[in-house]
């Protein structure tokens, strides 16, 4: 909201002396909650700016953008410029710079050449004086404004102002208005405030005889009011009026329309006047709109307002003319040949009027006001405002005033010692009260324990004790709270899974694979691209087909950013994912989806070898013991180069590749080797701490067995039995070798194994190794239809 | 034997230790001199030969230059084994700086997720827990229990994305982290010092700084006799821990449903430190989140009594710091995923 400083003052004496009283004046409003999102100084940089009378206007050879101009600026010689603006001809009265003008923005204004032709000044936009407009032409001034060479701040009464942008919060309606803005800020600087009285002596003919109010639906406005102005005058507003009314943001439009608009800056009372000789049966009906209505609103658009909440203002007869607190109506607007004016001043339900805003996407300054709660008791005070800056008619006698809303707001029972240990503030009661009397609480009662207050009727949004709580630590000032840093009780720590998490990341950051984010939702075909069911919750009302669904694996992510680094020149990415997936539970009555958190890795350019090799990694780091179970149908996967990952006999994952097929949907063109996880299931959610093996300090003893072993068995089940079959002698085996081919028969391999034995207590004898070695050779044999190889 | 033979066969031995070129021709030049066959030693054989007198002179002679022939070997090899040290250290010179990428090579954390245990653990070291929930969400959990009645017009500004599940408009993609404080207060009972950190999703149309999936971190803490002073104190802490000693922070007055009093919290401005820039409009403060008092109809619907209890709740976002501490100029590249951008890191 724009607020013009010497608006402000008319309210409250603030101090407006200098640029560090401006400043000073900010931090209050920051402090209060109204935050300054910008300051501008208007109205300086005028010294050499006059007025002045275009006499000529020749085109400039070779140019066609630029014409040669002379003008008088009352030196009594016709002064040479160059202008690129087109909006003018030899008699429009201008506003000019005369050379050595300062502008502002520090625009120096100096003799120039363009084309060849000589310019000795500057005619003016009001942009480049900072008076509004887009720049685009030259600011006209009215014929008669004043003779050339009178100083332009003279010509229109311009005084230096300072204009404050304040963004205001949405619990704060009151402070919508200029008046209310000057409230609070003078409240906390403890400056004395007063809205003035307009007088306004009512004519002789009753509103009663001269125009009707029914209101058919008090639930949506609880109080309707109107009053005519007879004999009136349409034509320009005062220029007070029309420069306030410009330096707020708005757009002066003639006398009546301006003062609607004045009044509802000021007061924040939006008011809509009506050419009573335009409204047919000269009177206004208030109601629901019924199916099917459609109104033409003021900017000259049909809407369809068909829906029982939406609010219209009709004529006597019962025909729309207006959306309630919205917009009025094209048919009953003021022009220039209206005498008879009826203004509406009412009070709106605030969610009916948020709800209908929204479902027309229309806004307007009125409906801003009336969602957030407008002062329902402020009306006749901006009626007689209106009346008194309109300043010719005849007002009629008395308001016609249909209300259901009650009188009187009920009191709040604020206890002193609440509000203290609230704010970690000692306020004694005298100075709660202190702070809420100035911002228009009545203090009702006062006792040991506390106080009643009655909210004022422009603070629809305090009704419970907790919010004048905040209205106590917005005047005693936030930044006046002491502040302490609570003590915990507890030792902070991370939980030994959110630990183990985070170890994971390290533990794969350190293998190469680097991290990235997925989003939770992806588009239709997308996991049927991924080689998985298209089963997937949707979004109602998505933002884009390509996120309307949420994923259930973190396959299409992954493929996702592989394809995207494939193509940006980046193959053999190595990437993985922490992130939640989201399967369609197993009963629809289930409040929500199945949410389960996965690790995914995909290894770009390296196969079901190395991710394999990259799960031991993990496996060895937190220590737990997988075994794998060759597996065709793990969706997406490749189904000769997957195995199922088992935890205690639980399936907790896969491991292998992506399938060729899938690759080749998503445009990737090499291997990609695939782990995946979920974490609650793998990661350990209890602390669990290795103990300690000694290590033996008697020497070691190796032997190499290799044994033909079936393709049919697989290796981890031969490892298995030579562990078994070893014995507590084994300290270590590892398979180093497996060849098929010549001296192997077909469909079968031969798997070479390195066993180290070593007692605790002793040195192992030959006998000891011979003995171990038949042992684990005819366990092999046996079980597996193996034989040593020779 | 006399003493010119002695003197001769001296100088030729030496001759030939100093003509030596490796240690294996020391070796011999030595064996040649004073070894067991070596002309010194067959002089010495000699020796029994001579009168007792000349034995005498002679015996004294032929030590001497044993003496010296030994020494003169040893600095011979001192010196023939410094430079054969310095030829095979020659042969294994090696330019570093010429050596070819390759592995091992470390993998890079997405940014987001550094900043979010930097940011954890400062808090972890004000003794808070970390708490985490599901990112969709009953509507009861994101709006209801926050103070956010159905048709509350709060609840436009959240954009959020409802699902198709259950009634219509029961279940979304959480737009904030808050429900988790819901959970929370459900299943432990205070005091609570936590925050929850976590992504979140709104219908935004992503520019330059804005994602429709994005990070938050929020923080909660219900305890008895907890102040807004107390609340005041641990945005102070926080951001002097995470942003710098010399960072300020201030709140100002704000409104949220499920805060009052409400503020909103800002911290001085990274780039000018104060002064006032571009990047903070000129006036020195940077907004980072929002922040209040539990609102009593919050605690009420978890079943806290706010007579007993109070508590203070704060939330910003993880990405949005990520980006201003590293320069990140559009935020979009956060999610692209694209490896060029991760390992910069």
């Amino acid at each position: 909201m724009l607020v013009p400083l010497s608006w402000l003052r008319d309210f409250a004496p603030f101090d407006a002396d200098d640029d560090a009283a401006t400043d000073a004046l900010a931090e209050t409003f920051n402090d209060l909650g109204m935050v300054v999102e910008g300051i501008e100084r208007v109205g300086e940089g005028l010294d050499g700016v006059v007025v002045a009378r275009v006499l000529e206007v020749h085109g400039i050879e070779g140019a066609d953008k630029i014409r040669r101009v002379l003008v008088d600026d009352g030196t009594g010689e016709p002064v040479q410029v160059v202008c690129g603006a087109w909006n003018f001809d030899a008699g429009a009265v201008v506003p000019f710079a005369r050379v050595g003008a300062v502008l502002p923005g520090d625009f120096e204004i100096g003799r120039r050449k363009m084309k060849g032709v000589e310019s000795h000044g500057m005619i003016c936009s009001g942009a480049e004086l900072r008076m509004g407009g887009d720049g685009k032409g030259i600011l006209l001034l009215a014929p008669d404004v004043a003779a050339p060479g009178t100083p332009l701040a003279d010509a229109l009464g311009i005084e230096p102002d300072v204009v404050f942008d304040l963004a205001i919060e949405t619990n704060r309606p009151d402070a919508m208005s200029i008046a209310g803005v000057a409230r609070d800020a003078a409240a906390r600087l403890g400056l004395p405030f007063a809205i003035p009285e307009s007088v306004v002596p009512d004519g002789p003919v009753a509103t009663a005889d001269v125009a009707s109010v029914v209101v058919e639906s008090p639930e949506l406005s609880p109080r309707f009011t109107a009053k005519a102005i007879l004999d009136v005058v349409v034509g320009p507003s005062t220029s007070l009026v029309q420069r306030r009314l410009t330096l707020a943001g708005m757009r002066p439009i003639n006398n009546v329309v301006d003062a609607s608009n004045y009044v509802m800056l000021e007061l924040g009372q939006p008011t809509h006047p009506y050419d009573l000789d335009q409204l047919p049966g000269h009177g206004l009906l208030v109601r629901a709109a019924r199916p099917g209505e459609v109104v033409r609103t003021l900017d000259g658009v049909d809407r369809a307002v068909g829906d029982g909440e939406n609010c219209l203002i009709c004529d006597a007869n019962g025909d729309p003319v207006g959306i309630g607190g919205i917009m009025g109506g094209e048919s009953s607007e003021i022009s220039a040949s209206t005498t008879r004016v009826l203004l509406e001043a009412a009070y709106f339900t605030p969610m009916a009027i948020a709800r209908t805003s929204k479902r027309l996407g229309l806004r307007s300054e009125a409906s801003a006001r009336f969602e957030r709660g407008c002062d329902p008791e402020g009306i006749e005070r901006a009626v007689n405002r209106f009346v008194s800056l309109l300043g010719v008619g005849v007002p009629t006698a008395g308001l016609l005033d249909v209300r259901s809303l009650p009188l009187e707001r009920p009191a709040i029972h604020v206890r002193t010692a609440r509000v203290n240990s609230l704010l970690g503030t000692s306020l004694p009661t005298e100075q709660i009260a202190g702070y809420l009397e100035p911002i228009g609480f009545a203090v009702a009662a006062a006792d040991a324990v506390g106080l009643d207050v009655v909210p004022p009727s422009f603070r629809p949004d305090v009704f419970e004790e907790i919010h004048v709580v905040e209205e106590v630590a917005r005047h005693h000032g936030y930044a006046n709270i002491t502040r302490t840093v609570p003590r915990s009780p507890f030792v902070g720590q991370l939980t030994p899974f959110q630990k183990n998490r985070r170890h994971l990341r390290e533990v794969l950051a350190g293998v190469g694979a680097s991290e990235t984010l997925g989003i939770p939702l992806i588009g239709p075909g997308e996991a049927a691209r991924a080689g998985l069911a298209e089963d997937a919750i949707e979004a109602s009302e998505p933002m884009a087909r390509e996120e309307s669904r949420l994923r259930t694996s973190l396959l299409p992510t992954l493929l996702r950013a592989v394809s995207f680094n494939g193509s940006h020149r980046e193959p053999g990415a190595w990437l993985f994912e922490i992130g939640h997936v989201f399967l369609v539970p197993a009963h629809r009555s289930a409040p929500l989806p199945d949410e389960r958190e996965l690790l995914g890795v995909a290894l770009a350019g390296a196969d079901a070898v190395t991710a394999k090799r990259v799960l031991d990694v993990i496996g060895q780091e937190f220590h737990v013991d997988v075994s794998l179970a060759a597996t065709e149908d793990a969706p997406g996967l490749h189904p000769t180069r997957t195995a199922a990952v088992l935890l205690d006999g639980q399936a907790v994952g896969y491991v292998g590749e992506i399938d060729p097929g899938v690759l080749a949907e998503w445009g990737i063109e090499e291997r990609v080797g695939w782990i995946e996880l979920e974490l609650e299931r793998f990661l350990p959610r209890e602390r669990s701490y290795v103990q300690a093996r000694p290590i033996s300090r008697f020497p070691s003893s190796d032997i190499d067995l290799a044994f033909v072993v079936p393709d049919t068995v697989p290796a981890a089940l031969v490892e298995s039995t030579l562990r078994d079959a070893a014995g507590e002698l084994l300290e270590a085996v590892h398979l180093f070798d497996v060849y098929r081919g010549q001296g192997v028969p077909e469909g079968a391999r031969s798997l070479a194994y390195r066993l180290r034995f070593q007692a605790q207590d002793r040195t192992l004898t030959d006998g000891d190794v011979a003995r171990v070695r038949a042992q684990v050779i005819a366990a092999v044999e046996s079980s597996h239809a193996a034989r040593l190889r020779g | 034997m006399d003493e010119r033979e002695i003197k001769n066969i001296e100088e030729a031995a030496a001759a030939r230790l100093e003509a030596a070129r490796s240690l294996d021709e020391l070796r011999a030049a030595e064996d040649g001199a004073t070894g067991k066959r070596g002309a010194l030693t067959q002089l010495n054989q000699r020796l029994k030969d001579v009168d007792a007198e000349a034995r005498r002179e002679f015996g004294r002679m032929l030590n001497e230059a044993r003496s010296r022939l030994t020494s003169l070997a040893a600095d011979r090899r001192t010196r023939l084994e410094a430079d054969e040290r310095r030829r095979r250290l020659e042969a294994e010179r090696l330019d570093l700086g010429e050596v070819l990428p390759g592995p091992p090579r470390r993998g890079h954390l997405s940014l987001v997720t550094q900043t979010r245990d930097e940011l954890e653990d400062v808090f972890v070291g004000m003794g808070f827990q970390v708490a985490e929930g599901p990112e969709v969400e009953t509507d009861w959990h994101n709006f209801e229990a926050l103070n956010i009645p159905k048709a509350h017009p709060a609840r436009s500004g959240f954009d959020s994305l409802y699902l198709d599940w259950g009634d219509p408009e029961s279940t979304l993609l959480r737009p904030h982290t808050s429900p988790v404080q819901i959970r929370l207060m459900q299943s432990q009972p205070p005091p609570i010092y936590a925050v929850m950190p976590g992504k979140v999703y709104r219908k935004d149309t992503p520019d330059a700084s804005h994602n429709a999936t994005f990070h938050q971190i929020e923080g909660l803490v219900v305890d008895r006799g907890i102040t807004f002073g107390h609340l005041a104190g641990t945005i102070d802490s926080f951001v002097r821990a995470y942003f710098g000693r010399d960072v300020q922070s201030r709140l100002r007055p704000a409104s949220f449903p499920f805060t009052e009093p409400s503020a909103e919290f800002e911290v001085t401005c990274a780039v000018c430190g104060g002064i006032g820039c571009r990047t903070c409009s000129g006036t020195g403060w940077i907004e980072l989140g929002g922040c209040g008092m539990v609102h009593p109809n919050v605690f009420e619907a978890v079943g806290i009594d706010p007579e007993e209890w109070s508590g203070f709740a704060f939330g910003f976002g993880i990405d949005r710091c990520a980006i201003v501490r590293h320069g990140v100029s559009d935020i979009r590249v956060l999610l692209e995923n694209d490896i060029r951008f991760i390992r910069q890191f």
